[in-house]
């Protein structure tokens, strides 16, 4: 009676949660990618390195200067995105005139260059992070024990993307933003120093890479491969979702986590090719992704 | 002693190379006296603390220890990284027996790989020892007159930490199992021992491998089967992923008991001990067990990567290639080098001692034979300084710690 397909449904419920839980890792990820493809047009390889890199800082915070979680939140996309900025200023500016294939090699390149360095420096089987004590615990759920943690990812990661999506639709910077999308000639005619917009457009992305990365920490392994794992998946649902839409990026990010669990019970060995099912469906179907434009 | 270009190599490797475009150029004439040893494993993915450049720091311990020099044979180490993937495994072994004139493959981690790297050695007549794969068909139905398979293996694991495990009232199971040959054969060990004891597997989960990261599904899946023990049959990062999602998940926390099939001391070190301490697992090697291991670690030490303290697939690698200048001193090395076969016979003719396995012999079937320790970690107020992990709890000897040789189905022993 309590069956849906012969697993039981507490059963299933709680992996409908915890695949929502993976899928606000993906929303997070791939909304730094779609906003910085969005404006950029460079598609970022390197992501999964500054979301790696964000999980470190977030170790360093605590292991070299003694800060805490809730200072890592903070000062880790900071940092991070300080990284991406200089990044774009030296070396991806160079590349706005050539094809994506050139930046997508560059930022690809400087990804395996950053996971090689951390990995030289730290090892391959990573740190211990633990989760901040305000946070410990779990609910009783009646069909499965949430930790609070889990919780907490979920609704920061809602309130995020919200935010993101707000700031790029809503605000007089976002329309700037979007503006210079269309025509930066004229955007910067009109005075607006777009150059300079474009380059924290990029460290914002990035940032929103580390804010993930720090809130992966307590639960994954913090080590240099972490992002690497992470980012092909991250890809796809940017490709599903149309590249470049922040709304598709969020909402397929959180889609594919839930389709993501659910195989997981009813094929668990298929759970990691599924997504790149689907993307080749949706790819045969809408080339240019669920919500993409044109 | 130079040391192969690793880059260029996997450059090679990526390629699908084997065609000889990489600018190595060694002199022919040299080589009747230099015996070269290539270090295969991974220096790049999830198990490389595991085994990775603190392999070839053993390595080059041994060689060192060895006295190699002083005896007049010129030894080379060449080093590879086969990404766990079992094409570029036998890609590079291929490159490295008829291009680069290669006697003898250590290590190779990831049973796939192993498997397919222990046939090109065979068939090429080269020898292999194998320290950190894991799969007990190395010696079993894969078994092969090429093969010496050192450190530790799945029935060994299986029967040490699983059979502790089910003594101590653990008599229900359910696997979180890593979707490749080692997973499975981690998964089908065990639960032959669990079954022999009178327990009950309730139900197991793959994981595909490499590429999982979240475990909390696995886990939710475990505990619904109400199993009172959770196997984990993988390794490395997946294991330090399992055990703290597991915590996380407060498994423990309401009496299920997490079985570590295979957890070596740098995933120990990976976890800390708040999250690790009362987890029981089985090494055949521990840097602090007596005067002889923490000699040999005291020695390697420094040249070991980030600090590590080696492990037990790492201390592998000393202890056999140091068993495998024994033997082509005895042999010749114009012998060793034209017979693998001949070569590991004799391995299997001489007792091995060393400082890391104490006295040891190999089988027939190609398996050495060390004792294994049962090893419980212990608790942050019970570590008296850095990398005091481990309290042993009990001690298998060596003929009773692996698998009988007559149940193993090693064509070898038939014939």
């Amino acid at each position: 009676m309590d069956e849906i397909f012969g697993i039981p449904a507490p059963l299933l419920f709680g992996q409908l949660l915890l695949g929502l839980i993976n899928g606000a890792f993906y929303a997070m990820l791939s909304l730094g990618l779609a906003v910085i493809f969005g404006l950029l047009n460079i598609i970022n390889f390197t992501h999964g390195a500054q979301f790696m890199m964000g999980a470190f800082a977030a170790w360093m915070l605590l292991e070299w200067a003694g800060l805490g979680y809730w200072w890592a939140l903070l000062l880790a996309p900071i940092i991070v995105g300080a990284t991406g900025v200089i990044t774009e200023r030296l070396m991806i500016r160079r590349l706005y005139k050539l094809d994506h294939l050139y930046g997508l090699l560059l930022t690809f390149g400087i990804g395996l260059i950053i996971e090689g360095i951390f990995r030289n420096e730290f090892g391959s089987s990573g740190l211990p992070y633990r989760i901040p004590p305000q946070l410990q615990g779990s609910w009783d759920l009646g069909f499965m024990f949430l930790p609070i943690y889990r919780g907490w990812v979920v609704i920061f990661a809602l309130f995020a993307c919200l935010a993101t999506w707000l700031v790029i639709e809503k605000t007089r910077l976002g329309a700037y933003l979007r503006a210079a999308t269309e025509n930066a000639t004229l955007v910067q005619a009109f005075g607006v120093n777009v150059p300079r917009m474009i380059t924290l457009t990029y460290g914002a992305g990035v940032g929103l890479a580390a804010l993930a990365g720090v809130l992966a920490a307590p639960i994954y392994s913090v080590n240099p491969q972490m992002g690497s794992n992470l980012i092909i998946v991250v890809f796809a649902v940017v490709v599903i979702g149309g590249m470049g839409s922040i709304l598709g990026s969020v909402l397929t990010g959180f889609g594919l986590g839930i389709v993501e669990g659910l195989t997981k019970v009813f094929w668990p060995e298929a759970s990691a090719t599924v997504i790149f099912v689907i993307m080749a469906i949706v790819l045969l179907a809408r080339p240019a992704g669920l919500f993409g434009r044109g | 002693m130079t040391s192969l270009n690793r880059r260029s190599l996997i450059a090679a490797a990526a390629f699908g190379a084997g065609a000889g475009a990489l600018p190595i150029h060694r002199a022919r004439a040299q080589a009747a006296n230099t015996i070269r040893i290539g270090v295969l494993n991974d220096q790049s993915g999830l198990y490389r603390d595991v085994n990775g450049p603190g392999s070839v720091a053993c390595v080059r311990q041994a060689i060192a220890d060895f006295g190699a020099a002083a005896k007049g044979i010129n030894v080379e180490v060449l080093v590879a990284d086969h990404q766990n993937r079992p094409d570029v495994g036998v890609n590079i072994s291929r490159q490295w027996i008829d291009r680069d004139g290669v006697d003898l493959i250590i290590d190779v981690p990831t049973s796939s790989v192993a498997l397919a790297v222990a046939g090109v050695v065979r068939e090429k007549n080269k020898a292999y020892i194998n320290s950190s794969g894991a799969t007990s068909d190395l010696t079993g139905s894969a078994c092969s007159p090429n093969t010496v398979h050192w450190t530790y293996d799945t029935y060994m694991l299986a029967k040490s930490t699983g059979g502790a495990m089910v003594r101590a009232g653990g008599d229900t199971w359910f696997f979180i199992t890593a979707d490749y040959a080692f997973g499975h054969a981690l998964e089908r060990d065990t639960s032959a021992f669990i079954r022999a004891a009178g327990g009950r597997v309730l139900g197991s989960v793959r994981t595909p491998f490499p590429g999982t990261t979240d475990f909390s599904s696995f886990l939710v899946q475990a505990q619904a089967s109400r199993a009172k023990v959770v196997g984990l049959a993988n390794a490395g990062g997946d294991t330090i992923n399992s055990i703290k999602q597991a915590a996380e998940f407060g498994l423990t926390r309401r009496g299920v008991k997490l079985a570590a099939l295979l957890m070596f001391i740098s995933d120990v070190h990976a976890l800390g001990l708040a999250t690790a301490q009362g987890l029981v697992c089985t090494e055949t090697f521990y840097w602090d067990l007596n005067d002889r291991t923490r000699a040999f670690t005291q020695r390697v030490l420094p040249s070991m990567p980030q600090g590590l303290r080696p492990g037990m697939a790492q201390a592998g690698c000393y202890s056999g290639v140091l068993h495998y200048l024994k033997a082509v001193a005895d042999l010749g090395v114009a012998a060793a080098k034209a017979s693998g076969t001949d070569t590991v016979a004799r391995m299997k003719a001489m007792p091995a001692d060393d400082d890391a396995f104490g006295p040891g012999s190999i089988r027939a079937d190609g398996r050495k034979l060390h004792p294994a320790y049962l090893l419980e970690v212990k608790a942050p107020g019970e570590s008296r300084g850095a990398w005091d992990y481990y309290k042993p709890l009990q001690t298998t000897a060596a003929d009773e710690a692996f698998r009988p040789l007559s149940e193993g189905g090693c064509a070898l022993v038939r014939s």
